[in-house]
């Protein structure tokens, strides 16, 4: 297979360009010339609200779904005109953990390595592997429908890895799991990553995109509306805070401090005794208010340099907070009309 | 060459996977059995009565009756089966893998087909045990059975299609039997077409499942006093008129249930 070079050099495992998709002979466009890309070896984190486009993303690249126009290729076949050798090199991991629940894990991953043309004999050896790896050995003879929704989706994850994809496709791999099943499904991540593999993943929450992504692109209603790495799209939002928390009766002394080195006006929060103002010299400004607090024996009780977080990102570039345009079903064409939007 | 030997394996997976979730949940196969079962006793009991003149009684009549209206229900648990697969989200992982387009559905259909077996088997002892005596050769009876296995066979075409394009497995399940169930009563299965209103009798001289269940008479050896005396083309070649019937079935739904899946949208 001949693998694309991109422009500027670097393999790029998966191009989408321009892709167009819609719903309901038209009414509804779920992509809207869309297009991204992921460098080899590298994780893409595709982020955006409920309804936004990133499940029609990962189903046109995983071949599931043909896309109206566009283009778009994975390991450098192209998902249309060939997506039987597309199927060969990806694994996909959906929204909902996609198992046989009557059967158990260890049914579900031999079927799954039988489906993948491994023999009876190497589909058992890497069920083996694979439920060891997401440690799910002690479970493995269960029914699925008795494990958790955090081992479902580890399960549903070691089942697209059996012939180690090229490419792997998660679909909000964290989604409705509690802050437990989440860190493990992180984790769990974050171990293939480090092993180089390819990622694309889709997800609502702006602080998993921020722990597990090397890129990211914002996209809403279709369309691409910012990319960058975690960090330049906080530095496309603006410069870091710096918030200080000091007994109540230093408050005016040390804003005082702190509007003189920021040189711009300072939030009070009275409650928190917390002060926090711009600053632009990240951490001189850092180290200069602490010297001169010291200097008039204030003591921080906590001291901060904060920078935005992708929740900033999201609402300054969309104008509407992440949470706002959730709504219960991402790929349901009628309700994402009336997203909370205004 | 490889990939229709891949075809061949990769349904037989699936297949597999069927038979693993009767094991696991033996209650699916049990109650796939209670229910032709009780009803074998109901009708021979309730109705048997109203076999005065029929040689070997009304559970000879019978039999077929019930055998043809259980596998015509395959229809609706190869439809259940499918929808709750794409409900699952199963149908997107499958399309998701390197696998023949078919594989699935080829799969499911010998699945329910099996289940098939074990079923016409339970309910021909259970038969037995209430008088069902077919006069037949083995070769004939053989025959009847195997008629009775490709008719499931060809319904579960179209379950596989009714599945596919419902949303919901439940939904699914339901409508197949509201449609299959009075197809079984408009039928010779349990009553002579010859009483019936006119307009009502000439649909169930047609009714597939009146062919199916006079074709089966004969192969077991009995003559078809349901329907015999309306001489219509069906219930004189009930076995040539079957088998037209499950080939036009197939030849329809066959290609159209692999195209609705290589689209299968989950929603």
């Amino acid at each position: 297979m001949i693998a694309l070079l991109a422009y500027d050099g670097a393999m790029k495992s998966v191009i989408a360009e321009n892709l167009v998709k819609t719903y309901r002979n038209g009414q509804v466009k779920a992509l809207d010339n869309l297009s991204l890309d992921v460098e080899e070896g590298t994780v893409l984190g595709v982020l955006g609200p409920n309804g936004a486009g990133k499940t029609t993303t990962v189903r046109v690249l995983s071949t599931l779904l043909k896309p109206d126009s566009g283009h778009a290729t994975v390991g450098g076949i192209d998902v249309v005109k060939d997506p039987k050798a597309v199927r060969e090199i990806i694994g996909l991991s959906g929204q909902y953990a996609a198992l046989d629940e009557t059967l158990t894990g260890w049914d579900n991953l031999v079927m799954f390595g039988r489906l993948y043309h491994l023999s009876g004999e190497q589909a058992r050896v890497r069920a083996k592997e694979l439920l060891e790896q997401f440690s799910l050995t002690d479970s493995a003879h269960r029914p699925i429908k008795t494990f958790s929704g955090g081992m479902r989706r580890r399960l549903d994850l070691a089942a697209s890895l059996i012939v180690r994809p090229k490419v792997l496709f998660l679909d909000e791999p964290t989604t409705g799991l509690d802050p437990r099943g989440r860190m493990e499904m992180w984790e769990v991540i974050q171990s293939l990553v480090k092993d180089g593999v390819t990622l694309l993943l889709t997800t609502q929450y702006l602080e998993e995109a921020d722990q597990l992504a090397d890129d990211i692109v914002v996209i809403d209603r279709g369309q691409v509306i910012a990319r960058g790495s975690s960090d330049q799209l906080k530095a496309e939002v603006g410069g870091e805070r710096l918030e200080i928390v000091v007994d109540e009766s230093d408050i005016d002394a040390a804003r005082a401090v702190i509007e003189r080195i920021a040189g711009a006006s300072s939030v009070v929060d009275q409650g928190l005794r917390k002060i926090s103002a711009p600053v632009r010299a990240g951490t001189d400004s850092l180290i200069e208010v602490v010297r001169e607090l010291d200097a008039l024996k204030i003591h921080p009780l906590d001291l901060a340099l904060k920078r935005p977080s992708l929740d900033d990102v999201f609402m300054s570039i969309t104008g509407h907070a992440a949470e706002e345009a959730v709504d219960d079903s991402a790929e349901e064409p009628t309700k994402k009309k009336k997203g909370g939007r205004k | 060459m490889s990939s229709v030997k891949h075809s061949v394996s990769d349904a037989l997976v699936i297949t597999k996977r069927q038979l693993q979730q009767l094991v696991r949940v033996p209650e699916v196969l049990i109650f796939n059995t209670i229910q032709p079962v009780m009803f074998v006793l109901l009708f021979r009991y309730v109705f048997g009565g109203l076999g005065v003149g029929i040689p070997g009684g009304y559970v000879q009549l019978l039999m077929p009756g019930i055998f043809v209206q259980t596998v015509t229900f395959t229809l609706a648990a190869t439809a259940q089966g499918l929808a709750q697969d794409m409900e699952k989200g199963l149908i997107d992982r499958f399309r998701s893998l390197p696998i023949s387009r078919s594989a699935v559905v080829m799969g499911r259909t010998l699945g329910d087909g099996l289940l098939n077996i074990v079923v016409l088997v339970v309910m021909g002892v259970a038969g037995y045990i209430v008088g069902w005596r077919p006069t037949s050769s083995l070769l004939h009876i053989a025959a009847g059975f195997i008629l009775l296995l490709f008719f499931g066979y060809a319904l579960s075409w179209c379950g596989v299609f009714a599945g596919l394009i419902s949303k919901d497995a439940r939904v699914v399940a339901n409508v197949s039997f509201l449609f299959t169930f009075p197809l079984t009563f408009l039928s010779n299965a349990f009553a002579s077409t010859t009483t019936m209103p006119k307009p009502l009798q000439y649909f169930a001289e047609w009714n597939p499942v009146s062919t199916m269940v006079a074709a089966t008479r004969q192969l077991f050896g009995f003559h078809n006093t349901f329907g015999v005396t309306a001489h219509s083309y069906p219930s004189e070649h009930p076995i040539v008129t079957s088998l037209f019937y499950m080939v036009v079935l197939m030849a329809i739904f066959m290609p159209l249930s692999v195209r609705r899946y290589k689209s299968a949208n989950r929603r």
